[in-house]
């Protein structure tokens, strides 16, 4: 009765010519060494991004993860314009990082996270895509002997005008994968797009609406036994004891399991029998040191450091101190944002074949050569013999770029050599066992002189840095954190908007015992609220209207500015609301685009209910290779955003986490959605981010204009915590 | 051994009746369509129809659901031809992640057949399902569009 679900093993023949492909990690050979071999659903390989079948199926290869974002559909129309072939004939495979690592890394980078999965790759993909094409181009010109400028290909035919022949990719894919590829080959203008750039159906959908779309946590195995698994409630405490005498007697349980210092695990035939199980498994933890922290010795760690002497200054220009003990009117503000988890959908899973001479996992991850590194490390095997196999991903949020997970699973099937283990967090382990949105407080302390004007601006962060934890190698060579300052630097990809004659924006890191992570927008959420919801706060010390007061500080920043204003006009700033419905305002620069929100709600029993009825969310992301999924990932993202906003903390008890599940822990639902309207304004020249910037906008607008509704500005979040719901 | 009747087929399970019925089907009966998000019928990730009701399968024994028609994601289709809500789905490209798409397609399907035609606050009060990558504004039209069909 168990549906076995065959998963597809591919298989490479990595050939001799793969070593001589000159492919170094700078990947200025992007579409691989020649190698003469079929892809695993029968087909010629003609670059390494392009499979092509006699029946004239494209398959592409898409080395980053789709977890939601649309990333798989919108790279593989990168590949498929260049290629100039039949979009309705389009497929897609991942390769596998041991087979990328195998063949030198032909498919370059497998993260997908920083919002990265396109504007990292899109150049290599199209690269492959345009290679391949100009390859079969030049074999159906060399059966036909003609020169190969007199034959062109459009939608996976090649024609030879003067004789008016045609012939078909797939008939000449065979020849084509014999011939060495270009040196290099020009790119089409992006205004000359066909399939890119076009708000295509995306290639991921039918099998998520009829059930038959496999995640990580539905993988089948032949012989396979279940775990669920529990690490020690306190971070950094350990396992002292357990009694597995207790439990073992129990229905389908095969084994209780140390998986490592701080984790037990139950194996069973189900899953539901080995969660089962473990709950009833006593277990004794050495809590360690952390096992009296709490959300208020952490917030008090965190005060502490808004006056601390020494914090990594980030951006500086003239004096802010002297122009604010100047100025003719100082505002000050304390804000302060909690831990958040990411709650995929899905739980965090993986699950592993362990033998003497193999180590295979297949699981959902944003990283795939990050979780094959734990693999190798964790199986204590040569990379040779381990390899990893993605899976669809339940979301992923930042989440499932850390391979925690992947290492438990791996350490835990090592214990039981020959079996396949799928290992299951429930979603109570998933939500004590974060990577969480890092904790911090910001104070902004600010100068207006006497006609209103912004004069200095003192913006102090005291809070968690995510590189101490996630990435030391990452960190300044001073110890500072730049992902702390996304959207406050004073130039790059998460440049700070506004012109300010005197600035000072410094960080007094403050880290504690719960991990952080990234989460979807990272430092971007919590800085565009201090920022953008200060900026309202000093327009009304201003006495003026706060888009204007905004445009002021803006000359210099003409992107920034074109957002803003055309949120603001879409909103109908300026122009009377209808009855009871106040409006707010904020843009933000991240991940290399440019994005402004504007929302507009009402309140009701006396400020503790708010109705949100339009966000306009407008991005400015360079390039726009998938209108229609750039919209969704803005309203989608909003919904991210506002769920934290009003609903998400993680509180600190005993060192442990508080929430366990979504009833303390809740999410958005559809009765709470806003109508979203975004204006996407790609204006060229640059590559930014889609899955994340937008995100922060949400917050802060919705909070500029509960303020605007009610007289009261809220400085720390969530919502609930004041009492606040979102109906 | 119970028997559970779902999707039209009868199927023998070695479960202990407290099972919920959401593990049955997963891990006995073999159907993974329907999905664990919460375990505690917060999420509605795992909703399954019994007997033509919503129900979160998570929070409902095996021993409840005996004798009872459950019809789950896999089941939704006449053959090969798709539901009306399914096609509605494809043609608004729903699904991000897609984790919570069968939960949410199973309680639109309920939705309809009690309310053929439903405003959104027959939406609002009938769709409580977390969706995490925030699929809201598509399965509101899809939901308008499936009741049109
Ligand atoms: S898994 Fe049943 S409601 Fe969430
Ligand atoms: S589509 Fe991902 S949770 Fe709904």
């Amino acid at each position: 009765m168990k549906k076995t679900i065959e998963m597809k093993r591919r298989t490479f023949l990595v050939g001799a010519a793969a070593a001589g492909g000159g492919l170094a990690l700078g990947l200025d050979l992007p579409f691989g060494a020649k190698v003469a071999q079929a892809s695993a659903q029968g087909g010629p390989e003609v670059t390494a991004w392009v499979v092509i079948k006699p029946d004239d199926t494209v398959v592409i290869r898409i080395a980053r993860s789709e977890m939601g974002q649309g990333t798989l559909t919108g790279l593989a129309q990168l590949v498929a314009e260049e290629l100039e072939c039949d979009w309705s004939k389009v497929t897609t495979e991942y390769p596998t990082p041991g087979q990328s690592v195998a063949r030198k890394r032909v498919w370059g980078d497998f993260s997908t996270g920083g919002s990265r999965g396109i504007r990292e790759s899109h150049e290599y993909v199209r690269k492959g895509g345009a290679a391949a094409r100009t390859m079969l181009i030049q074999a159906a010109a060399g059966e036909w002997k003609v020169p190969v400028s007199e034959c062109s290909a459009a939608n996976s035919v090649i024609t030879h005008a003067p004789s008016g022949r045609k012939t078909s990719y797939g008939k000449v894919a065979e020849a084509a994968a014999k011939l060495q590829p270009p040196a290099d080959v020009p790119l089409k203008d992006p205004k000359d797009w066909k399939i890119a750039g076009k708000g295509v159906k995306r290639l991921d959908t039918v099998e998520k609406t009829n059930g038959k779309m496999i995640y990580g946590m539905d993988v089948v195995l032949p012989g396979m036994l279940n775990a669920a698994v529990k690490d020690c409630p306190v971070f950094g405490g350990k396992v002292k004891s357990f009694d597995a005498a207790k439990v073992s007697g129990m229905k389908g349980v095969k084994k209780v399991v140390k998986v490592d210092d701080s984790s037990v695990a139950v194996v069973a035939d189900t899953w539901w029998h080995a969660k089962t199980a473990l709950d009833a498994l006593p277990i004794v933890w050495d809590e360690g040191p952390n096992a009296k922290v709490s959300s208020a010795t952490i917030a008090d760690y965190l005060k502490e450091g808004l006056d601390a002497e020494k914090a990594f200054v980030a951006n500086k220009t003239g004096d802010s101190k002297a122009a604010i003990a100047g100025a003719a009117k100082k505002v000050e503000a304390v804000y302060a944002y909690p831990f958040q988890n990411h709650a995929c959908m899905e739980p965090m899973n993986a699950t592993v074949l362990y033998t003497a001479d193999k180590c295979e996992v297949w699981t959902g991850t944003q990283n795939g050569e990050g979780a094959f590194a734990a693999a190798v490390q964790a199986s204590e095997l040569p990379a040779a013999k381990v390899d990893v196999h993605k899976i669809m991903l339940g979301g992923g949020f930042g989440r499932r770029g850390r391979s925690d997970y992947v290492i438990q699973a791996v350490k835990l099937a090592k214990q039981m050599p020959g079996t396949p283990i799928k290992m299951i967090w429930s979603r109570e382990e998933d939500m004590l066992h974060g990577t969480y949105h890092p904790i911090t407080q910001a104070r902004m302390v600010g100068g207006l002189d006497d006609k209103g004007n912004l004069v200095g601006l003192h913006m102090r962060i005291s809070g968690q840095s995510i590189l101490a934890s996630a990435l030391p190698s990452r960190m300044g060579p001073d110890g500072r954190d730049p992902v702390t300052f996304q959207g406050l630097n004073p130039a790059g990809e998460f440049a700070f908007g506004y012109a300010i004659p005197n600035l000072t924006i410094d960080h007094a890191m403050r880290n504690t015992h719960v991990p952080p992570g990234f989460w979807r927008g990272v430092n971007v959420n919590q800085n565009c609220i201090y920022v953008e919801c200060f900026m309202d706060e000093l327009a009304l010390a201003a006495g003026q209207d706060a888009l204007a007061f905004r445009q002021k500080l803006m000359a210099k920043h003409p992107k920034n500015l074109a957002v803003l204003n055309a949120v603001a006009e879409k909103i109908g700033w300026g122009k009377p609301a209808p009855a009871g419905v106040h409006r707010g305002l904020a843009h933000f620069m991240a991940f290399g685009s440019y994005v402004a929100g504007a929302a507009e709600i009402s309140v009701a029993k006396d400020g503790k209910e708010v109705k949100v009825h339009r966000i306009v969310g407008a991005t400015d992301c360079g390039h726009a290779v998938n209108p229609a999924q750039i919209d969704r990932q803005v309203a989608g993202s909003f919904v991210y955003g506002l769920s934290a906003l009003f609903m998400q903390e993680c509180t600190v008890k005993d060192g442990r986490i508080v929430e366990q599940n979504f009833d303390t822990y809740d999410s958005m639902r559809i009765a709470q959605m806003p109508k979203v309207e975004s204006i996407i304004m790609p204006s060229g020249g640059f590559w930014g981010g889609v899955g994340e910037p937008t995100i922060c906008v949400a917050a802060p607008a919705v909070l500029n204009a509960y303020a605007a509704a009610t007289g009261k500005r809220i400085r720390s979040f969530p919502l609930k915590n004041h009492g606040i719901a979102l109906v | 051994m119970v028997e559970l009747k779902v999707n039209g087929r009868a199927y023998q399970v070695d479960v202990e009746p407290e099972t919920p019925l959401l593990w049955a089907l997963r891990e006995n009966v073999g159907l993974t369509g329907t999905k664990y998000g919460c375990g505690v019928a917060q999420c509605g990730a795992c909703t399954v129809h019994v007997d033509g009701q919503p129900v979160r399968s998570c929070s409902l024994q095996v021993g409840d659901a005996v004798g009872k028609q459950i019809t789950t994601i896999e089941g939704l289709a006449a053959g090969a031809t798709m539901h009306k809500v399914q096609k509605a789905w494809i043609e608004h490209d729903v699904p991000q992640c897609g984790f919570c798409q069968s939960g949410m397609i199973m309680a639109a399907v309920a939705l309809l057949k009690e309310k053929p035609k439903p405003t959104d606050a027959d939406i609002d009060a009938a769709i409580t399902n977390i969706c995490r990558c925030g699929t809201f504004q598509q399965v509101r039209a899809a939901i308008h569009d499936a009741a049109k069909a």
